[in-house]
Protein backbone atom coordinates (compact mmCIF):
# COMPACT_ATOMS: atom_id res chain seq x y z
CA UNK A 1 0.00 0.00 0.00
CA UNK A 2 1.41 3.29 -0.89
CA UNK A 3 0.31 6.45 0.64
CA UNK A 4 0.49 9.81 -0.91
CA UNK A 5 1.52 12.53 0.94
CA UNK A 6 2.87 15.53 -0.66
CA UNK A 7 3.24 16.85 2.84
CA UNK A 8 5.86 19.63 3.42
CA UNK A 9 8.92 18.79 5.90
CA UNK A 10 9.99 20.70 8.14
CA UNK A 11 6.11 22.16 8.56
CA UNK A 12 6.98 22.51 12.18
CA UNK A 13 9.23 25.39 11.23
CA UNK A 14 7.53 26.58 8.50
CA UNK A 15 4.43 27.37 10.88
CA UNK A 16 6.81 29.32 13.77
CA UNK A 17 8.44 31.19 11.02
CA UNK A 18 4.47 32.22 10.32
CA UNK A 19 3.99 32.85 13.78
CA UNK A 20 7.26 35.38 13.83
CA UNK A 21 6.21 36.83 10.39
CA UNK A 22 2.98 37.89 11.99
CA UNK A 23 4.70 39.09 15.53
CA UNK A 24 7.05 41.59 13.18
CA UNK A 25 4.05 42.35 10.78
CA UNK A 26 1.98 43.48 14.06
CA UNK A 27 4.77 45.32 15.56
CA UNK A 28 6.44 46.88 12.67
CA UNK A 29 9.68 45.79 13.68
CA UNK A 30 12.15 44.95 10.42
CA UNK A 31 13.71 41.44 11.14
CA UNK A 32 16.98 40.19 9.30
CA UNK A 33 18.56 36.91 8.98
CA UNK A 34 21.96 37.08 9.35
CA UNK A 35 24.07 34.09 7.37
CA UNK A 36 27.80 33.36 6.71
CA UNK A 37 30.95 30.89 7.70
CA UNK A 38 32.36 31.15 11.26
CA UNK A 39 34.23 34.17 11.42
CA UNK A 40 33.04 36.10 8.35
CA UNK A 41 32.22 39.05 10.66
CA UNK A 42 28.44 38.73 11.61
CA UNK A 43 29.07 39.82 14.90
CA UNK A 44 31.59 42.93 14.18
CA UNK A 45 28.97 44.03 11.81
CA UNK A 46 26.21 43.88 13.72
CA UNK A 47 28.17 45.63 16.42
CA UNK A 48 29.55 48.65 14.43
CA UNK A 49 26.01 49.28 12.63
CA UNK A 50 24.12 49.07 16.57
CA UNK A 51 27.09 51.85 17.36
CA UNK A 52 26.80 54.09 14.01
CA UNK A 53 22.57 53.82 13.70
CA UNK A 54 22.18 54.74 17.31
CA UNK A 55 20.68 57.81 16.79
CA UNK A 56 18.60 56.44 14.14
CA UNK A 57 17.26 52.92 14.76
CA UNK A 58 16.79 50.58 18.00
CA UNK A 59 17.94 47.32 17.50
CA UNK A 60 18.04 44.10 19.16
CA UNK A 61 19.89 40.94 18.45
CA UNK A 62 19.34 37.16 18.64
CA UNK A 63 22.40 35.67 18.83
CA UNK A 64 22.80 31.77 17.88
CA UNK A 65 25.87 29.99 18.90
CA UNK A 66 26.41 26.71 19.76
CA UNK A 67 28.15 27.41 22.80
CA UNK A 68 29.55 30.37 24.52
CA UNK A 69 27.52 34.08 24.87
CA UNK A 70 30.70 36.28 24.28
CA UNK A 71 28.92 37.41 20.87
CA UNK A 72 26.30 38.39 22.83
CA UNK A 73 28.41 40.59 25.34
CA UNK A 74 30.15 42.29 22.26
CA UNK A 75 26.51 43.32 21.16
CA UNK A 76 25.60 44.71 24.66
CA UNK A 77 28.52 46.61 25.05
CA UNK A 78 27.64 48.05 21.78
CA UNK A 79 24.49 49.33 23.65
CA UNK A 80 22.31 46.94 22.19
CA UNK A 81 19.70 44.41 24.07
CA UNK A 82 21.09 41.13 23.15
CA UNK A 83 19.36 37.75 23.91
CA UNK A 84 21.53 34.32 23.34
CA UNK A 85 20.58 31.18 21.90
CA UNK A 86 22.59 27.82 22.94
CA UNK A 87 22.07 25.86 19.91
CA UNK A 88 23.51 22.68 21.66
CA UNK A 89 25.65 22.01 18.63
CA UNK A 90 22.51 22.39 15.96
CA UNK A 91 23.90 23.80 12.90
CA UNK A 92 21.12 26.41 12.49
CA UNK A 93 18.70 28.48 14.50
CA UNK A 94 14.73 27.21 13.74
CA UNK A 95 11.70 29.71 13.87
CA UNK A 96 10.78 28.08 17.27
CA UNK A 97 13.92 28.81 18.97
CA UNK A 98 13.52 32.43 17.73
CA UNK A 99 9.81 32.68 18.56
CA UNK A 100 10.46 31.53 22.11
CA UNK A 101 12.85 34.54 22.63
CA UNK A 102 11.47 37.41 20.81
CA UNK A 103 10.07 38.77 24.86
CA UNK A 104 12.98 38.33 26.56
CA UNK A 105 14.53 41.00 24.50
CA UNK A 106 11.37 43.24 24.17
CA UNK A 107 11.51 42.75 20.05
CA UNK A 108 8.18 44.47 19.72
CA UNK A 109 9.92 47.88 21.21
CA UNK A 110 12.29 47.81 18.09
CA UNK A 111 13.02 49.16 14.76
CA UNK A 112 15.20 46.07 13.62
CA UNK A 113 15.59 42.65 14.93
CA UNK A 114 18.93 41.18 13.38
CA UNK A 115 19.43 37.30 14.04
CA UNK A 116 22.81 36.24 14.24
CA UNK A 117 22.21 32.67 12.72
CA UNK A 118 24.92 29.96 13.85
CA UNK A 119 28.47 30.22 11.37
CA UNK A 120 27.71 27.86 8.38
CA UNK A 121 26.69 28.76 5.16
CA UNK A 122 24.67 25.43 3.96
CA UNK A 123 22.07 24.29 6.64
CA UNK A 124 20.69 28.14 8.00
CA UNK A 125 19.27 28.65 4.75
CA UNK A 126 16.88 25.96 5.18
CA UNK A 127 15.53 27.56 7.91
CA UNK A 128 12.56 30.24 7.04
CA UNK A 129 12.53 32.16 10.71
CA UNK A 130 10.08 34.35 9.70
CA UNK A 131 12.47 37.23 8.23
CA UNK A 132 11.67 39.82 6.38
CA UNK A 133 14.90 39.86 4.55
CA UNK A 134 17.96 37.79 4.31
CA UNK A 135 21.54 39.17 4.70
CA UNK A 136 24.70 36.76 3.72
CA UNK A 137 27.91 38.20 4.89
CA UNK A 138 31.00 37.16 2.91
CA UNK A 139 34.55 37.57 3.52
CA UNK A 140 37.76 38.27 1.63
CA UNK A 141 39.91 35.23 3.52
CA UNK A 142 37.65 33.19 2.71
CA UNK A 143 38.15 32.75 -0.96
CA UNK A 144 36.35 34.08 -4.19
CA UNK A 145 34.88 30.59 -4.70
CA UNK A 146 32.22 30.64 -1.83
CA UNK A 147 29.32 31.87 -4.04
CA UNK A 148 30.00 28.24 -6.66
CA UNK A 149 30.36 26.21 -3.70
CA UNK A 150 26.99 27.49 -1.46
CA UNK A 151 24.90 28.54 -4.38
CA UNK A 152 21.81 27.35 -2.30
CA UNK A 153 23.09 29.72 0.45
CA UNK A 154 23.41 32.97 -2.02
CA UNK A 155 20.31 32.03 -4.19
CA UNK A 156 18.39 33.28 -0.51
CA UNK A 157 19.96 35.92 0.09
CA UNK A 158 18.83 39.64 -0.71
CA UNK A 159 21.67 41.60 0.32
CA UNK A 160 25.35 40.06 0.30
CA UNK A 161 28.10 42.07 2.75
CA UNK A 162 31.46 41.44 1.09
CA UNK A 163 33.76 41.89 4.27
CA UNK A 164 37.13 42.78 5.15
CA UNK A 165 37.72 44.45 1.96
CA UNK A 166 40.63 46.53 4.36
CA UNK A 167 42.40 42.99 3.45
CA UNK A 168 42.02 42.87 -0.19
CA UNK A 169 45.58 43.77 -0.92
CA UNK A 170 46.84 41.63 1.12
CA UNK A 171 44.71 38.30 -0.16
CA UNK A 172 44.29 37.28 -3.96
CA UNK A 173 40.43 37.92 -4.54
CA UNK A 174 38.66 37.91 -7.77
CA UNK A 175 35.48 40.14 -7.00
CA UNK A 176 34.63 40.14 -10.51
CA UNK A 177 34.27 36.68 -10.48
CA UNK A 178 32.16 36.77 -6.87
CA UNK A 179 29.81 39.44 -8.60
CA UNK A 180 29.17 36.96 -11.79
CA UNK A 181 28.36 33.37 -9.31
CA UNK A 182 26.19 35.64 -7.26
CA UNK A 183 24.35 37.04 -9.90
CA UNK A 184 24.13 33.74 -11.96
CA UNK A 185 21.90 32.28 -8.75
CA UNK A 186 20.42 35.23 -7.88
CA UNK A 187 20.79 38.59 -10.45
CA UNK A 188 18.22 40.63 -7.34
CA UNK A 189 21.00 40.35 -5.04
CA UNK A 190 22.38 43.89 -3.50
CA UNK A 191 26.05 43.41 -3.00
CA UNK A 192 27.72 45.79 -1.02
CA UNK A 193 31.71 45.39 0.04
CA UNK A 194 32.23 46.90 3.34
CA UNK A 195 34.92 46.51 6.27
CA UNK A 196 33.37 46.23 9.19
CA UNK A 197 36.66 47.23 10.95
CA UNK A 198 37.01 50.04 9.16
CA UNK A 199 33.87 51.31 8.57
CA UNK A 200 34.66 51.74 4.53
CA UNK A 201 31.77 50.86 2.69
CA UNK A 202 29.09 50.59 5.21
CA UNK A 203 26.86 53.93 4.48
CA UNK A 204 25.17 52.10 1.58
CA UNK A 205 24.57 49.21 3.93
CA UNK A 206 22.96 51.63 6.49
CA UNK A 207 21.32 53.56 3.56
CA UNK A 208 19.75 49.96 2.36
CA UNK A 209 18.32 49.14 6.31
CA UNK A 210 16.75 52.28 6.54
CA UNK A 211 14.97 52.19 3.05
CA UNK A 212 14.10 48.65 4.59
CA UNK A 213 12.57 49.87 7.63
CA UNK A 214 10.68 52.61 5.77
CA UNK A 215 9.09 50.11 3.37
CA UNK A 216 7.76 47.84 6.86
CA UNK A 217 6.33 51.08 8.72
CA UNK A 218 4.85 52.68 5.59
CA UNK B 1 23.80 18.99 8.64
CA UNK B 2 19.99 20.11 8.25
CA UNK B 3 19.19 16.62 7.32
CA UNK B 4 18.60 15.19 10.55
CA UNK B 5 15.88 18.02 11.33
CA UNK B 6 14.58 16.73 8.50
CA UNK B 7 15.04 13.20 9.45
CA UNK B 8 13.79 14.12 12.37
CA UNK B 9 10.87 15.75 11.09
CA UNK B 10 10.07 12.89 8.43
CA UNK B 11 10.44 10.57 10.96
CA UNK B 12 7.53 11.91 13.15
CA UNK B 13 5.07 11.96 9.95
CA UNK B 14 6.04 8.27 9.35
CA UNK B 15 5.08 7.15 12.71
CA UNK B 16 2.35 8.72 13.52
CA UNK B 17 0.98 7.68 9.73
CA UNK B 18 1.98 4.66 10.42
CA UNK B 19 0.33 4.43 13.97
CA UNK B 20 -2.74 5.71 11.84
CA UNK B 21 -3.05 2.97 9.17
CA UNK B 22 -1.67 0.55 11.84
CA UNK B 23 0.60 -0.98 9.18
CA UNK B 24 4.49 -1.43 9.09
CA UNK B 25 6.02 1.01 6.50
CA UNK B 26 9.04 0.11 4.24
CA UNK B 27 9.46 2.90 2.22
CA UNK B 28 9.45 6.43 1.51
CA UNK B 29 9.81 9.21 -0.89
CA UNK B 30 11.16 12.83 -0.34
CA UNK B 31 12.18 15.44 -2.68
CA UNK B 32 13.99 18.32 -2.61
CA UNK B 33 15.63 21.21 -4.99
CA UNK B 34 18.56 22.48 -6.10
CA UNK B 35 18.93 25.61 -4.32
CA UNK B 36 17.40 23.82 -1.15
CA UNK B 37 18.81 20.21 -2.11
CA UNK B 38 19.94 17.16 0.29
CA UNK B 39 23.05 15.46 0.55
CA UNK B 40 21.66 11.70 -0.22
CA UNK B 41 24.56 9.94 1.56
CA UNK B 42 24.00 12.33 4.83
CA UNK B 43 20.02 12.10 4.50
CA UNK B 44 20.75 8.62 4.40
CA UNK B 45 22.43 8.16 7.56
CA UNK B 46 20.29 10.83 9.06
CA UNK B 47 17.72 9.10 8.53
CA UNK B 48 18.71 5.35 9.73
CA UNK B 49 20.18 7.21 12.98
CA UNK B 50 16.82 9.12 13.79
CA UNK B 51 15.03 5.65 12.52
CA UNK B 52 16.95 3.17 15.01
CA UNK B 53 14.85 1.46 17.42
CA UNK B 54 11.40 2.41 15.85
CA UNK B 55 8.99 1.04 13.18
CA UNK B 56 10.73 2.96 10.39
CA UNK B 57 14.29 0.44 11.33
CA UNK B 58 15.28 -1.02 7.95
CA UNK B 59 12.88 1.28 5.76
CA UNK B 60 14.65 2.59 2.25
CA UNK B 61 14.23 6.19 1.39
CA UNK B 62 14.18 7.41 -1.59
CA UNK B 63 15.11 10.81 -2.46
CA UNK B 64 14.07 12.72 -5.91
CA UNK B 65 15.92 15.84 -6.57
CA UNK B 66 13.67 17.92 -9.02
CA UNK B 67 15.77 20.32 -11.56
CA UNK B 68 15.54 23.88 -11.68
CA UNK B 69 14.49 25.56 -14.91
CA UNK B 70 15.76 28.86 -15.63
CA UNK B 71 15.19 30.88 -18.68
CA UNK B 72 18.48 32.66 -20.19
CA UNK B 73 18.06 36.67 -20.36
CA UNK B 74 20.39 36.65 -23.43
CA UNK B 75 18.61 33.99 -25.88
CA UNK B 76 15.35 32.83 -23.60
CA UNK B 77 16.63 29.48 -23.41
CA UNK B 78 14.77 27.59 -20.85
CA UNK B 79 16.71 24.79 -19.42
CA UNK B 80 17.84 22.91 -16.97
CA UNK B 81 19.58 24.86 -14.78
CA UNK B 82 23.12 22.88 -12.71
CA UNK B 83 23.67 25.38 -9.54
CA UNK B 84 27.10 23.99 -9.86
CA UNK B 85 27.73 25.01 -13.26
CA UNK B 86 25.70 28.43 -14.19
CA UNK B 87 25.90 29.03 -17.74
CA UNK B 88 23.82 29.04 -20.31
CA UNK B 89 23.88 25.71 -22.56
CA UNK B 90 23.13 27.80 -25.66
CA UNK B 91 24.92 30.85 -25.76
CA UNK B 92 27.20 30.72 -22.36
CA UNK B 93 25.95 33.80 -20.92
CA UNK B 94 25.01 33.33 -16.83
CA UNK B 95 22.09 35.91 -16.42
CA UNK B 96 18.69 33.85 -15.89
CA UNK B 97 14.91 33.92 -14.63
CA UNK B 98 14.50 31.10 -12.27
CA UNK B 99 11.19 29.14 -11.60
CA UNK B 100 10.71 28.55 -8.48
CA UNK B 101 12.72 25.78 -6.74
CA UNK B 102 11.07 23.11 -5.36
CA UNK B 103 10.09 22.41 -1.75
CA UNK B 104 10.85 19.79 0.63
CA UNK B 105 8.76 17.59 0.71
CA UNK B 106 7.41 13.87 1.65
CA UNK B 107 5.32 12.63 -1.34
CA UNK B 108 5.09 8.55 0.12
CA UNK B 109 5.09 6.63 2.29
CA UNK B 110 4.99 2.73 1.44
CA UNK B 111 3.65 -0.07 3.85
CA UNK B 112 3.93 -3.66 3.78
CA UNK B 113 0.90 -5.10 2.39
CA UNK B 114 -1.54 -7.74 3.87
CA UNK B 115 -1.25 -6.21 7.10
CA UNK B 116 -4.02 -4.34 8.08
N1 LIG C 1 40.43 42.91 8.95
C1 LIG C 1 39.15 42.76 9.26
N2 LIG C 1 38.79 41.91 10.23
C2 LIG C 1 37.47 41.79 10.52
C3 LIG C 1 36.48 42.52 9.82
N3 LIG C 1 35.27 42.16 10.31
C4 LIG C 1 35.50 41.24 11.29
N4 LIG C 1 36.84 41.03 11.42
C5 LIG C 1 37.50 40.11 12.36
O1 LIG C 1 37.16 38.78 12.03
C6 LIG C 1 37.03 37.99 13.20
C7 LIG C 1 35.67 37.33 13.26
O2 LIG C 1 34.67 38.31 13.33
P1 LIG C 1 33.23 38.06 13.95
O3 LIG C 1 32.48 39.31 13.80
O4 LIG C 1 33.37 37.50 15.32
O5 LIG C 1 32.68 36.94 12.97
P2 LIG C 1 31.36 36.01 13.10
O6 LIG C 1 31.82 34.67 13.54
O7 LIG C 1 30.81 35.96 11.71
O8 LIG C 1 30.44 36.67 14.07
C8 LIG C 1 37.27 38.93 14.37
O9 LIG C 1 38.60 38.78 14.78
C9 LIG C 1 37.03 40.29 13.78
O10 LIG C 1 37.76 41.30 14.43
C10 LIG C 1 36.91 43.41 8.78
O11 LIG C 1 36.14 44.09 8.13
N5 LIG C 1 38.25 43.49 8.54
MG1 LIG D 1 29.55 35.91 15.81
ZN1 LIG E 1 21.53 31.89 -23.51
Amino acid sequence: MKLSLNQKILSRNEEYAQKNRAFFAKHKVLCLNVISSPGAGKTTTLARTIRDMKDTLTIGVIEGDIKTDTDAQKIRAAGAEAVQIETKGACHLSAEQVHGVLKSIHADTKDVVFIENVGNLVCPSAFDLGEHKRVVILSIPEGDDKPVKYPGTFAGADVVLVNKIDLSDYIEFNLQRVLADICAVNPDAQIYQVSAATGEGMDAWYDWLCQQRQQITE
Amino acid sequence: MHETSVAESILSTILETAGRVNAQPVGATISCGQFNALNDEVMNFAFETAAAGTVCEGMTLTIRHVPLRATCRQCGTTFEFDIYRPVCRQCSSAEFVFKPDAPLLLETIEFKDGKE
